[in-house]
């Protein structure tokens, strides 16, 4: 339960919102519910809903729109690669494909060592600082831009080794 | 001159509370709620002739008046969902420039009379989000935000909202939907968040570069303001580059710049020396602009880029070069706004979706003259049909780069040329 593994953040985050409109707390609690696993499980979505007075339906409603939240299990670390428009012109679909070839993994696969997915993501607001990608866990999200392979393998082994946790 | 908005690029740490107070930092703020109205405060910024930058162009002072004074509470939301492809500006300016914005969002609360803003930022500004929920805490610790204020009696908090990869929740009543912790599908209008916004209340919304010209115009009037730029846009812009450009980037220029000076001067030139193919003056969701000579010595500034049949938008600019046919260029927007669209709009759900099969079978050499007839035919029919601007922007670069590059839409030619 939500509410006795993480009681100051979820007082924090409902102190953010006028006490009437408690269900605006969904989504900072769908990202606390995902903290641990990387994705939402059933039962979060059950507490989610009982702590804001709202159906589980309604709930995963939310999870399904947003692409951020997720409801099966992944790779510890989502790499997000951007693909639109000017990160493309800047070679963003040849950096995505070197770095399925490196890994060995299509768009959308886990490493065998269950650690990184590979996804291809929408704009990133990053289009000057191409390529660029997003690691998403659990713990959050953080950005890495201007990338060259050799920077990224380095990056994927860091994370291999330590099991980094993101800033 | 002098940067108005990107400042922390001539001062160092300008991000830090000591440094953005030791070079002015919330006089503005203290002057607005310690010596004028909240009226004269809306007065002013109407005067300059400020336009939200977001996109709309709607003048921000107008958009403040329309708040009515006999519902309560009011609100300000800060729109910092920057999504769009080809814009990254906001993202600069709240990680290095973040309490001009914030003091920017305050005395918009203040003219509005608002007690709480809300900033709606992109699930992706995780990082951004976290340093911002740190300044918020300087500004209270330092008595910027809380109760009475300045020894007034306004008082004040803002609080940061993640969101959770949406493009739509750009769109202001998207954003006000996933605020208050539904899906983000745009409401019907009217009424509008003016009237009826969060939480049902009195609500303006404002980009995050449109709120951080507010305290410059608070500060040094709206005559100042206004003699930056050109008549029908006042002020300086972030010009954000991308694409085949050697230097891209954000540039803070001044209405007017052509886009032969921000391409070849600022942006260092095309890349490999390349000519410019195309231009979309606006994002993604641009038409598209064949760079001729005429083009290239457009102002760009809200009339003129008007001239070249595209809007100036937000000023995302994206040069494509003759590297590459323009069916590719459309099939990554089509596929964005398809991928983006919410499913609310039939026309925009289900145009969306076929756009894309037609492109993808243009692009891959298997269509003939009526797949593209018919691409065109369907985006034109979406037009005027959807409640929000996200399927008539899906529309816009496919109807004008059929219409303007008819060349690169013939079916039998031999495989386009790719990114």
């Amino acid at each position: 339960m939500l509410a006795e593994k993480y009681p100051e953040e979820v007082k924090k985050i409902l102190a953010k919102y006028p006490p009437e409109q408690k269900r605006s707390a969904v989504m900072p609690l769908l990202y606390l519910a995902q903290r641990d696993e990387g994705f939402i499980n059933k039962a979060a979505l059950e507490d989610v809903a009982q702590m804001l007075d709202i159906t589980s339906t309604d709930v995963a409603g939310i999870v399904g729109f947003y692409t951020l939240f997720h409801d099966e299990k992944a790779g510890k670390y989502r790499m997000q690669v951007c693909t639109d428009l000017p990160c493309a012109l800047r070679g963003a679909d040849k950096f995505l494909e070197e770095l399925c070839g490196h890994l060995g993994v299509k768009v959308g696969e886990t490493t065998s060592d269950g650690m990184i997915t590979i996804e291809a993501v929408m704009c990133l607001a990053g289009c000057d600082k191409a390529p660029i990608f997003q690691l998403q866990s659990g713990e959050g999200i953080e950005t890495h831009e201007n990338m060259t392979m050799d920077k990224t393998m380095e990056l994927v082994a860091a994370l291999r080794k330590s099991g980094k946790e993101l800033k | 001159m002098a940067a108005l908005l990107l400042r922390h690029r001539e001062i160092p740490n300008i991000g830090k509370m000591d440094v953005y107070k030791k070079n002015g930092g919330f006089g503005a703020f203290k002057k607005a709620v310690t010596t004028m109205k909240p009226q004269e405060v809306t007065e002013v910024v109407k005067a300059s002739g400020l336009r939200g930058r977001g996109g709309a162009g709607f003048p921000t002072g107008v958009k403040w008046s329309f708040i009515p004074n006999n519902i309560w509470p009011h609100y300000v939301v800060a729109n910092a969902d920057e999504s769009e492809p080809g814009t990254f500006k906001d993202r600069e300016i709240m990680e290095n420039n973040p309490f001009q914005f914030l003091e920017g969002a305050a005395i918009a609360a203040y003219a509005v009379g608002a007690n709480a803003a809300y900033v709606y930022l992109r699930g992706e500004f995780w990082t951004v989000a976290a340093s911002l929920d740190e300044k918020i805490a300087d500004m209270e610790k330092a008595g910027f935000l809380g109760d009475k204020l300045f020894g007034s009696d306004y008082s004040l908090r803002i609080h940061t909202h993640l969101g959770a990869g949406a493009y739509i929740c750009g769109e202001e009543t998207a954003l006000l939907e996933s605020i208050e912790g539904k899906r983000g599908l745009p409401r019907i209008r009217p009424p509008f968040p003016a009237v009826y916004g969060l939480y049902g209340k009195p609500t303006v919304i404002n980009n995050v570069e449109t709120l951080t010209n507010v305290p410059l115009i608070v500060e040094k009037g709206a005559d100042w303001y206004k003699s930056l730029g050109t008549a029908d846009s006042a002020g300086v812009k972030i010009f954000s580059l991308s694409g085949h450009v050697n230097k891209p980037g954000n540039y803070e220029l001044p209405f007017g710049t052509t886009y032969r000076e921000l391409i070849y001067q600022y942006g260092g030139g095309v890349t490999e020396g390349r000519p410019v193919k195309a231009i979309m003056s606006a994002g993604a969701s641009s038409a598209m602009i064949v760079a001729d000579d005429k083009a290239l010595d457009t102002p760009m500034d809200y009339a003129s880029v008007r001239t070249l049949g595209a809007d100036l938008g937000s000023a995302s600019v994206i040069v494509i070069n003759d590297s590459v046919d323009l069916d590719w260029v459309i099939n990554k927007t089509i596929h964005f706004f398809k991928h983006e669209s919410c499913g609310k709009c039939t026309p925009c759900r289900e145009g969306t979706y076929w756009m894309l099969h037609l492109i993808e079978r243009i692009e891959h050499g298997e269509a003939t003259k009526e797949n593209v007839e018919l691409l065109n035919l369907v985006a034109r029919q979406m037009q005027n049909k959807c409640l929000c601007p996200l399927g008539e922007f899906s529309t816009m670069a496919v109807t004008t780069a059929i219409e303007r590059f008819p060349a690169d839409f013939i079916p039998s030619r031999a495989g386009g040329s790719h990114g």
